[in-house]
């Protein structure tokens, strides 16, 4: 009986390090394949999480000793707390120096907030001359027309 | 199970691979980035894989830590991305090093040669003087 829960034990862990050795190769490929900074930063995060998940449970079932199952929990916790950080930075740095390509993007909502708050800045300085502001509205409100019809 | 490992060790070390085809080509500084990350986390599935192999518990540790600082590099290098000129995320060759490096000869022959009296035992600047 005990020998039979070894050998189901040991076949789950095994799936679970294919799965996670499988994911890990999938950021591989797509790390080459994919063309921009962002889809390159969206393949990387499958072995970061989901792959190191598996591979922390293929581990602790194989190892199926109590105090090392809290280390492995907190190496997934670790890892679910840190990456998100650090793609934040990647992102940020990345959209600021302009490597993110826009041809590629479906929707690109930083960019259309960006310019509309913009616009509001422009409208509100224009606010202390009321000759100025007319045109001004006029001309922010069918350039705002304009970029969302470029971003639809 | 050895086949299993080693299958996944087979799959692990090709993704490596490819994630450091990744560095050496990038055009900018984050996607390298991105692939040492890919790299770190290749490292944490080698060493898990190992423990679980050989039923080892004394290389725990050593996942906690990588997967604590793991990201410390590339948030210190997006902290620090720049707009990078174009062309400059690239490895230069030898004829563009040759020529880089005559420019900067002659430069620094050109600043030898009309060394001024400030830096040559010229006046003291703060110096009080009769």
């Amino acid at each position: 009986m005990n020998g039979t829960l070894d050998v189901v034990l040991d076949v789950l862990a095994a799936v679970c390090l294919l799965g996670g050795s499988l994911l890990t190769l999938a950021a591989g490929v797509g790390l080459i394949r994919f063309p921009d900074l962002l889809a390159r930063m969206h393949t990387a995060t499958k072995p970061q999480v989901l792959g190191l998940i598996l591979m922390m449970l293929g581990l602790a079932l194989r190892l199926r000793s109590g105090p090392v199952l809290w280390m492995l929990l907190l190496v997934a916790l670790f890892q679910m707390l840190t990456s998100p950080v650090a793609a934040h930075m990647v992102a940020r740095a990345g959209y600021r120096t302009g490597k993110v390509r826009k041809e590629l993007l479906v929707v690109d909502e930083l960019t259309r907030d960006l310019e509309l708050a913009h616009a509001e800045v422009a409208q509100a300085e224009g606010a202390s001359t009321p000759e100025d502001e007319k045109g001004r509205t006029a001309r922010d409100e069918n350039g705002g027309e304009e970029e969302r019809g470029s971003v639809s | 199970m050895i086949v299993v490992v080693i299958i996944c060790a087979v799959l692990l070390t090709i993704s490596a691979g490819l994630a450091l085809v990744r560095a050496e080509k990038g055009p900018s500084m984050l996607d390298r980035t991105i692939a040492l990350d890919i790299v770190t986390s290749t490292i944490v599935g080698a060493i898990a894989l190992e423990a679980a192999w050989s039923r080892r518990i004394d290389t725990v540790p050593i996942l906690v830590a990588v997967a604590l600082v793991g990201f410390v590099g590339s948030v210190t290098i997006a902290r620090f991305a720049s707009v990078e000129p174009e062309g400059e995320g690239r490895i230069l060759t030898r004829e563009e090093i040759a020529a880089a490096e005559t420019e900067r000869l002659e430069a620094e022959t050109t600043a030898l040669g009309s060394s001024d009296a400030e830096h040559h035992g010229g006046p003291a600047q703060g110096e009080v003087r009769e």
